[in-house]
């Protein structure tokens, strides 16, 4: 048996257990194998797919190479965001500090690069050794005329979660810069779809085929002068709300947009999606466009989705996700395939999601706050599951342990969003779950004591 | 074009990277720590550190990495990351019962000033280390050096913290293999044991990162050097450090601490390297060298004779890790072709030097850069362009805009399977090589040959 620490044993519940006191968004206890990543990695991987702007990383190098073109954001014009600029701040920087580097790097970049903005991330050293990004940032946007925006994403100074707040505020400090305050005619803003395997674009066509104009996509495939010019949409619409909430108050409070969150994951939330802007608009003809989109497209995918229903009725999936909310989604979407989850958890959710998730639950069902491999192994083996959705630091486990795996994180390079997304899934959870491979697995024990 | 901001004119940098041939150190130590058996890496800075690297070693060998964090806070900055780093050990030796800990700093909390060696001797008095089990450290702020320097300072923490001359020579050879892929300690270990000679090697993550699917996640695989072995590395007759940058300090640490004498040799890819490799420790261990590694020998040379019609001065670009590129340098060389550009993101003049000192015949006009960049090194290929890109998976770029062939070499390979399953040191790791190598070029060839020149046998 495994040992669960005294102080973890509150981030795990199992549903039908009648005491729900869910612990969650404390920081991992020191000595944990956690999945979990820092402040920059948040602010990172939330402002990074904007690819007309320049990421510079002001730190020693490391930061700025674990996170170079990790993504797969995709874009469908410039690609400056591919590239990895750092400072490469060295013992004679972490000494005397590193300011006037990051100035001359700055101006010099920019006049190789002329990007639309400047993002500047200060990682952990910059913010100890007492560099002043922000009055940099202002000096160098001073010079050069686009904006250069200091990120404070110093690793160690809170979670991840509060790296997307902080890019939230970023971000914000565009918005309505760009000198035209009109309001377009049924339009919104797409919040937290990073594009990864292009999914922006399918969920961008989805909304024009019904008549919704997009104003900004923030940040999938993003523009500055699109975001500048985000304060002209008439709503907002949250994806991965754990990111991007933040941002949509942010908005609400200063330009009135009000907002409404949404998962592009799976038939239902897909649909659902489509028809909250819909009733946010209260327009007849965009209802009725929307009405033949929704059955259109799921006429088109529905036999195929019985058909790897029949296949898939009965297996057992365990789910592990950084924010909660795509649990959801991935639940309901496992369910349309006949399978059950019975493990679910996440690496940031809070109160209410785990609230939710247990309602979503079925009986039995363990759900965990900011779990490691050796509890996941142990769930796994427990549960009898037949795969894994998670993350790349998870894939090997799952290997390892003789399943199924399939990346809904970061590295996914299929599009799982919208109708098409649904499709994909489907065929991507059938093929490792049946892969021949299974067959030469010597054993299936689970995982060994230590 | 993802690079078509590249420009032709080389300007110098003084203050700016972009698109690193390097990465920090700390992930260099979490990879040698990963080569002793039942091991927990344990990085002592921000989360972020331990999951981006565990991450990055994921994606290059396809297999769990296991590490733990002291999940620095604001609290751990101001006041210092001790009570971080005792409770830490502590939580480590409960929940994942390792054998060994090993620490490695972070820039955090170098900078920051932590005493490594005291807080692990406080929580030695504090009893949070159980009988019999050990936590060894090293010294890896991100700010100096790159990703090798990580690896050897954490090879050197071995010694520092666990070699012992207790007065007994043992009839053993150590060898530090540098960092390398599983595949390839596997075959020196392989090389050895033809050759009938007792060797230590440290790091081994042979059977830790390339081990076998049998339905069970072992958190602490079957590989790896043994605390005792390593131990025993004081006694041994001598050290063979493989990699002047990634292997000689512990090389030299070891001879300090324990009188181990040391040779430093070059990595053993291609055919001198690995001549001067087995021919030390064939010398060292008196023993004659088999008729099995000298036919190995023979079938490396035959095949390179069969391809030495294509190889023919054909230009090459590197990029990589200094000691791989060393070796590999003379190697192409000996193939008649010739590495033109040579990048490494490592800093040290010497290895500038050194290529230089390989190459002065054959390739006198050589661009070499030590703590260079990727930008650096396409800036030079559209200056002379190549025939051959051979690096990590960061060439895949230069490689598609310039419409270069190109070989994955080295680390990371994040866009490939398989690479840590086969070796490119010894013989066998050489014709390993020379086979990607004319693959790759005659694959151009047949790509780019119209169809009236198109032929079946080339």
């Amino acid at each position: 048996m495994i040992n669960i620490l005294e102080q973890r044993k509150k981030q795990i519940y199992k549903k039908g257990e009648k005491h729900f006191d869910m612990k969650c968004e404390t920081t991992s206890l020191a000595g944990s194998v956690s999945q979990r990543a820092c402040v920059f990695c948040g602010s990172r991987v939330v402002l990074y797919p904007i690819a007309d702007a320049l990421h510079l990383v002001h730190g020693p190098i490391g930061c700025a190479v674990y996170t170079w073109d990790i993504r797969g954001a995709l874009s469908s014009g410039p690609e400056l965001h591919r590239n990895s600029f750092s400072t490469d701040l060295n013992e004679i920087d972490v000494i005397y500090g590193g300011e006037k580097k990051l100035l001359s790097t700055l101006i010099e970049l920019i006049e190789r690069y002329q990007p639309k903005a400047a993002f500047v991330y200060a990682t952990c050293i910059a913010g100890l050794i007492g560099d002043d990004v922000s009055s940099i940032c202002k000096k160098v946007a001073g010079l050069t005329r686009i904006p250069v925006i200091p990120v404070q994403s110093e690793g160690f100074k809170g979670t991840k979660k509060d790296g997307y707040a902080a890019a939230c505020h970023a971000l914000f400090s565009l918005i309505g810069t760009s000198g035209n305050e009109q309001k377009v005619p049924f339009s919104i803003n797409i919040l937290g779809d990073f594009n990864l395997a292009g999914e922006t674009w399918i969920i961008k066509e989805y909304y024009a085929r019904i008549g919704i104009n997009v104003v900004a996509t923030m940040t999938g495939d993003g523009r500055i002068d699109d975001i500048r010019g985000a304060n002209r949409a008439e709503l907002n619409v949250v994806q991965c709300s754990g990111s991007m909430t933040t941002l949509a108050k942010l908005m609400q409070e200063k330009f009135q947009i009000p907002f409404i969150k949404v998962s592009y994951f799976g038939i239902e939330d897909m649909s659902e999606a489509l028809y909250s802007v819909v009733r946010h608009f209260d327009n007849r003809e965009i209802m009725e466009k929307t009405t033949k989109l929704v059955s259109s497209e799921i006429e088109r995918i529905m036999p195929t989705i019985a058909d790897y229903r029949r296949k898939l009725s009965g297996k057992n999936a365990a789910v592990y996700v950084g924010g909660a909310f795509k649990a959801f989604s991935l639940i309901k979407s496992l369910r349309h395939l006949g399978m059950n989850v019975v493990v679910a958890g996440s690496q940031t959710g809070n109160n209410d999601d785990y609230t939710l998730l247990k309602d979503l639950s079925d009986e039995g069902t363990i759900i965990v706050d900011d779990t490691n491999p050796l509890e996941l192994s142990k769930f796994i083996q427990e549960k009898k599951v037949d795969i894994l959705i998670g993350g790349v630091k998870e894939r090997p486990i799952a290997y390892k342990l003789g399943l199924g795996f399939c990346d809904h994180n970061h590295e996914r390079k299929i599009a799982l969003a919208g109708y098409e997304g649904m499709l994909n899934f489907a065929k991507e959870v059938y093929s490792t779950i049946m892969s021949p491979v299974w067959q030469f697995r010597v054993s299936r024990e689970g995982t060994e004591d230590i | 074009m993802l690079l078509r901001h590249t420009t032709k004119e080389v300007k110098e940098r003084e203050a700016l990277v972009v698109n690193p041939a390097k990465t920090c150190q700390p992930i260099g130590a979490m990879y040698a720590a990963l080569g002793i058996h039942k091991c927990l890496p344990h990085s002592h800075g921000s989360q972020g550190c331990c999951s981006y690297h565990r991450s990055t070693l994921t994606r290059h060998y396809k297999e769990p990495v296991m590490a733990a964090t002291s999940s620095f806070t604001e609290g751990s900055a101001v006041f210092g990351g001790q009570s971080n780093l005792v409770e830490a050990i502590n939580n480590i030796f409960t929940v994942y019962k390792p054998d060994i800990i090993a620490v490695h700093t972070t820039c955090l909390s170098e900078t920051i000033g932590d005493d490594v060696p005291q807080i692990v001797e406080k929580a030695r008095i504090d009893g949070k280390i159980p009988e019999g089990k050990y936590v060894i450290n090293a010294s890896t702020p991100s700010y100096v050096g790159s990703h090798v320097t990580g690896f050897a300072n954490m090879v050197k923490g071995m010694v520092n913290c666990l070699a012992e001359n207790t007065g007994t020579k043992l009839d053993q050879i150590n060898i530090i293999p540098g960092w390398t892929e599983p595949s390839d300690m596997r075959e020196i270990k392989c090389l050895a044991h033809k050759m009938g000679v007792k060797i230590v090697m440290f790091p081994d993550t042979s059977d830790v990162l390339d081990a076998p699917q049998t339905g069970r996640h072992v958190f602490y695989p079957k590989g790896g050097v043994s605390i005792e072995q390593l131990k025993s590395t004081g006694n041994s007759v001598a050290t063979i450090a493989l990699g002047p940058v990634a292997s000689a300090p512990a090389a030299e640490v070891l001879n300090a601490k324990c009188k181990v004498p040391c040779e430093i040799l070059d990595l053993p890819i291609g055919i001198r390297a690995t001549d001067r490799f087995i021919e030390k420790l064939a010398g060292i261990a008196g023993k004659i060298v088999p008729d099995a590694i000298t036919e190995e020998r023979g079938r490396l040379i035959d095949i390179i004779t069969d391809m030495q019609q294509y190889f023919y001065g054909k230009k090459v670009a590197l990029f990589g890790d200094p000691d791989q590129l060393i070796s590999l340098a003379e190697f192409l060389k000996d193939l008649d072709m010739k590495p033109v550009h040579i990048v490494t993101g490592t800093p040290g003049k010497k290895f500038e030097t050194s290529i230089k000192e390989i190459l002065k015949e054959g390739v006198p006009e050589v661009n070499v850069r030590a703590a260079g960049d990727m930008y650096l090194l396409h800036q030079w290929i559209k200056n002379e362009p190549v025939d051959l890109l051979i690096g990590n998976t960061y060439g895949k770029y230069i490689a598609r805009d310039e419409d270069i062939p190109f070989i994955r070499f080295g680390f990371p390979i994040l866009d490939r399977i398989g690479h840590s399953y086969f070796p490119s040191v010894g013989y066998k790791g050489g014709m390993h090589l020379v086979e990607k190598i004319l693959g790759a070029i005659l694959d151009r060839k047949d790509r780019d040959s119209a169809e009236e020149s198109f032929e079946l046998v080339l």
